[in-house]
């Protein structure tokens, strides 16, 4: 599903934030990718959506070279095969639950309301499908981002800290929530944290370091 | 203090471009309204000073008709016990032939001998030191200033034209007591009535009386013994009279001046909106820390003063130079014609410059108060939780202060003029524009609110459109926001097209019924020397090929010593049918209805305001030295003279004043034969009838154009104002999107991640953009005619005293429309994609 191949990528200064890494990931898989502050975690994530540029190697999404692809066609395969949660949630806060979660339909040109309603539904929020965001709390307002990310059923899920502004309790309960909700959706997906805990609800754990990216002690 | 340092400093330099326009706008305001305020100023007070010269030490005044009174009015006035000295005058603008083209001359006939006593200043000083020459007949003496502008000095001599005949005068000296810039000649008052066809008759008495003196007394009983039309006056009533003569219009011009500042203060105040709604946290974390609300009130304030008081010396600055620049230019009045004679130099009033500085820092302070409101009005721990997507509050969106407002506005357009001038009419422009502006927010809301509904079935084949709409119709205050540059400027813009263009419209169609001859001649415009000479009247009348022959004669006179003078229109008119002539603009009444022992006159729309002279009403006309009883049968649109004409038939005025009305007529209109071209029957006239070279003859079309051509350079100052307008309410736009843009970069960076091309975003902002514009212009057009409407049927009326159709210039509005959205899409665009040059990345990041 997903294939990454002796990517290099460096700091606008020149310092390299990590060189020939290469790891692929199956389809259905639930990575958690560890690492201090500073290391590329992010990036690298970036990397993989297309939204930077590798300063050398490829990567590869649902057997389509996303890297060096142009904005257009870069666009266009986040749209169809990529899913984000992100560690602020981003939810407007001038549309509605349903809204916000029918945004990546609405993008493939997909009126399926019934679809958003049922994602929502799935992350506990059927019943509030026409409130708006500042109605939620801060781990509703990421349940809201999870039915988000997945409502278009993509391939390949990016969650870049997505428990870092939540409590522990509500963060396992997000936690829960998406590990569920990639079970159930089929979904590959790489979970970007700090936290041992959150990193735990994965598949496997890797830490990328400056060594590269190594499947983290037990 | 250090720290509101800090933090402004820090704003600066995060967003400079922003500050950058907020200043610029509040500058050019300053710098147009203060650069017309002195010129304004410094012409009113030198064509003032210019005419008080002229009067001299005098305690009191006699003043009559321009075309003079009865030199023996002098005897009766010189035999009063208080009166020291009358000193008799007689003044003529007089038509000089120079070499490039006729200029008119201001010239005053004098009593050498009493003149020294009451005018020293009008005394001239003989170039070869002889006395005798100051009591030739043939002797001028001319200003410095009238000496430069007709390239004559001393020793040369100068050809005026009296009738249609040339008159040389010999250049005898100077007049050393003339201010700097006064354009005036002198010449002995025997010589003055008999060179300029003026035998018998003064035009003015300036009289010193007796030490002790009551004034008023003296006044009073002065005033007993003199004729009909001839009035005493206090040498300040000079002054009112010169102020009056173009107060409407400098005011209007200042208003509009000052129509720049006010857009200049909705760019600070969206400014300081978008940068508060964008700062909510930086105030939020001040206000946790322990700042009061009333420290980041003061703050706010003090950084849009700031903003105001650096923009407005700036502006001061600028203003200066336009108006060295200008005056020079354009003359003292702008292109009013107002200021004939003077040629003012600046000056530099420290108070007005000062009052301009403090203006424009305390738009730009109001301009911030609002959003200072907003800010310290905040829940600090709200506005930490909620970041700054979240907008304004939802009360920016309420209707009843708006609707009050125009309400307000409603009732000011129904009040009367204050001291003549339309203050509850700009007042009520002012009320609809501010009501009109803050009722965008509640009313973007819903219209968008309604479109988005409409396209919700689309969502998903039109997914940025459903995304604009919907963001519009739940983000009214920064909508509104947006949209008050917009609204503001393109109302105003809007109000003035319409009213220039109805003004021009009137004007075009009043010219084509007013010129209902073939061929019209007059004397050279300005003066008062040049007329056609009975005899030449009968050559021309007698011409072979000429059908048919009307004649005016045009003179002026006081009803008020306070009021610029009124005009008597003398010339033929069919009594049963004058609207054949004048434009009438109501009925008019029948030969039948005047009373026998009255005389029939139609007055122009200022008679009625001005004089209460109405339709049917009975009033005393000056003539030849005796009050004549009229009836005012009709009134007419005079849109060539402001301050009131009263037009009688050319026959009835040679019956009251007998020889007198057969000179002094100035213009003709003149209908060739079958088969006689006008151009034919103009050449054969000239070759014909001596003097008529010096006619100036013209076909309708040729006046008409000639007539536009002035109403257009008279408008030039205007369309010039309105550009600025534009462009500070564009500059409004692209500061508001920019912000906006700032404001929205992480939903937008999300948006990226979702999978949303940069140019789909970019078409979203379009969307945003255009859709805003056009509401904005649509709300503004609105508001614009609903303006002009006041313009139209309030302030002119109430400032100039006529009336005008209205008329809306369709195309120029469209083709403006356009444009305006365009520039405002492209503004919007350019902004935005440099607001979010920073791209998604950083946009969603928390953790950098």
């Amino acid at each position: 599903m997903l294939e990454v191949s002796r990517l290099t990528k460096a700091h606008p200064g020149g310092n390299p934030l990590f060189a020939d890494l290469s790891f692929r990931l199956a389809a259905g898989e639930y990575v958690a990718i560890m690492g201090e502050s500073g290391v590329g975690k992010s990036t690298l994530l970036n990397l993989i959506a297309g939204l930077e540029a590798p300063d050398s190697g490829t990567v590869t999404v649902a057997g389509q070279r996303i890297s060096g692809l142009p904005d257009e066609a870069a666009s266009r395969l986040r749209r169809e095969r990529l899913g984000f949660i992100f560690q602020a949630f981003h939810i407007l806060p001038h549309l509605t639950l349903l809204q916000n979660v029918s945004i990546p339909l609405l993008l493939l040109r997909r009126d399926e309301p019934q679809r958003a309603a049922a994602m929502l539904a799935a992350v506990g929020l059927g019943a509030r499908l026409h409130a708006l965001p500042r109605e939620l709390s801060g781990g509703e307002l990421q349940r809201v981002a999870i039915a988000r990310a997945l409502v278009h059923r993509p391939a390949l899920l990016l969650a870049d800290e997505p428990t870092g502004n939540l409590d522990p309790v509500t963060a396992q309960g997000v936690l829960d929530l998406l590990r569920a909700e990639i079970r159930a959706n089929g979904t590959t997906a790489i979970l970007v944290t700090h936290s041992r805990h959150a990193a735990e609800s994965a598949d496997r754990v890797l830490v990328l370091s400056q060594a590269g990216l190594l499947p983290s002690a037990p | 203090m250090k720290l509101g340092i800090w933090l402004a400093w820090g704003e600066l330099g995060a967003h400079p471009w922003r500050v950058i326009a907020a200043l610029a706008a509040i500058a050019i305001g300053v710098a147009l309204g203060l650069a017309v305020q002195l010129i304004n100023a410094s012409a009113a007070r030198e064509f003032s000073q210019a005419v008080r010269a002229t009067t001299g030490q005098a305690d009191l005044e006699v003043r009559g008709p321009r075309g003079g009174f009865d030199d023996a009015v002098l005897e009766r006035i010189a035999a009063d016990p208080a009166v020291a000295v009358a000193s008799p005058l007689v003044e003529v603008d007089a038509l000089v032939i120079a070499a490039d083209e006729p200029r008119i001359l201001k010239l005053i006939g004098i009593d050498l001998f009493r003149a020294g006593r009451v005018t020293p200043e009008l005394l001239g000083m003989p170039q070869d030191e002889d006395g005798l020459s100051l009591l030739a007949d043939d002797a001028l003496f001319l200003s410095p200033a009238a000496q430069s502008w007709l390239g004559v000095r001393p020793g040369q001599s100068l050809v005026l034209q009296a009738g249609l005949e040339s008159v040389v005068l010999r250049v005898a000296g100077s007049l050393p007591g003339a201010r700097p810039g006064q354009r005036l000649a002198t010449l002995d008052l025997g010589a003055a009535q008999w060179r300029l066809a003026r035998l018998g008759k003064l035009t003015r008495i300036a009289i010193r009386l007796q030490a002790g003196s009551d004034i008023q007394a003296v006044r009073t009983r002065l005033a007993a013994v003199l004729p009909d039309g001839v009035f005493v006056a206090v040498p300040e009533d000079a002054d009112v009279r010169a102020s009056n003569l173009s107060r409407a219009y400098r005011v209007n011009l200042n208003v509009l001046a000052l129509v720049a500042l006010f857009t200049g203060a909705f760019l600070v105040f969206s400014t300081q909106m978008l940068s508060v709604v964008r700062r909510r946290g930086e105030f939020a974390l001040l206000r946790t820390l322990g700042w009061p609300a009333r420290q980041l009130l003061r703050q706010i304030v003090v950084e849009g003063a700031a903003i105001g008081c650096l923009g407005s010396l700036l502006g001061a600055v600028l203003g200066i130079f336009v108006a060295r620049f200008a005056i020079q230019l354009f003359g003292g009045d702008l292109g009013g014609g107002y200021f004939a004679g003077v040629a003012p130099t600046l000056i530099l009033d420290p108070l007005t410059i000062a009052g301009f500085v403090a203006l424009g820092t305390a738009a730009a302070a109001a301009g911030s108060l609002a959003p200072a409101l907003e800010i310290a009005r905040a829940a600090p721990a709200q506005a930490l939780k909620g970041g700054a997507e979240t907008g304004l509050p939802a009360h920016v969106a309420r209707f009843w202060p708006g609707l009050a407002l125009l309400a307000v506005g409603a009732v000011l357009t129904r009040l009367p003029p204050v001291d003549g001038l339309p203050v509850a009419g700009y007042l009520a422009i002012v009320c609809w524009l501010i009501g009109g502006i803050s009722l965008m927010p509640g009313l973007a809301a819903k219209v968008f609110a309604l479109l988005a509904k409409a396209f919700s079935a689309q969502a998903s084949r039109r997914p940025l459109l459903f995304l604009s709409l919907q963001r519009l119709a739940a983000a009214p205050g920064q909508a509104g926001i947006a949209l008050a540059g917009v609204v503001a400027s393109f109302a105003l813009m809007v109000a003035m097209g319409i009213m220039v263009g109805s003004f021009r419209d009137s004007v075009d169609r009043w010219l084509g019924k007013v010129l209902a001859a073939p061929l019209y001649f007059r004397v050279p415009a300005g003066g008062n020397s040049a007329f056609v000479p009975p005899a030449e009247l009968a050559a021309i009348a007698a011409q072979p090929g000429l059908e048919r022959a009307e004649w005016m004669r045009i003179q002026q006179f006081d009803l008020d010593p306070q009021r610029p003078a009124v005009t008597l229109m003398a010339r033929n008119l069919n009594k049963r049918d004058p609207g054949e002539r004048i434009p009438l603009t109501g009925a008019a009444l029948a030969p039948a209805a005047i009373p026998e022992d009255s005389l029939p006159v139609w007055v122009s729309e200022a008679m009625v305001d001005l004089y209460g002279w109405s339709t049917g009403t009975q009033q005393q006309l000056p003539l030849g030295g005796r009050a004549v009883t009229v009836t005012v049968a009709g009134v007419w649109r005079d849109f060539a003279r402001q301050h009131g004409t009263v037009t009688i038939d050319l026959d009835d005025y040679r019956q009251l004043t007998g020889h007198e009305g057969d000179v002094g007529i100035t213009d003709g209109a003149l209908w060739p034969q079958a088969g006689v071209s006008p151009a034919e029957l103009a050449a054969a006239i000239q070759r014909a009838v001596p003097g008529t070279q010096r006619l100036e003859f013209a076909e309708p079309g040729e006046i008409r154009a000639a007539s536009l051509r002035i109403f257009d350079r008279s408008f030039a100052v205007t369309y010039l104002l309105e550009l600025v307008a534009i462009a500070i309410g564009l500059a409004g736009i692209g500061a508001s999107f920019s912000a906006q843009a700032l404001a929205r970069a992480r939903e937008f960076g999300m948006l990226r991640h979702l999978g949303t091309t940069r140019r789909e975003l970019m078409r979203l902002l379009a969307f945003e953009a255009g859709g805003l514009t056009l509401f904005g212009i649509v709300a503004g057009g609105t508001l614009g005619l609903a303006i002009a409407l006041v313009l139209i049927r309030v302030v002119n009326p109430q400032s100039f005293h006529w009336n005008m159709d209205l008329a809306v210039p369709w195309g120029l509005l469209g083709s403006v429309t356009a444009l305006l959205v365009a520039a405002g899409v492209g503004t919007a665009l350019l902004a935005t994609r440099q607001a979010t040059g920073t791209g998604p990345l950083r946009a969603v990041r928390e953790d950098w």
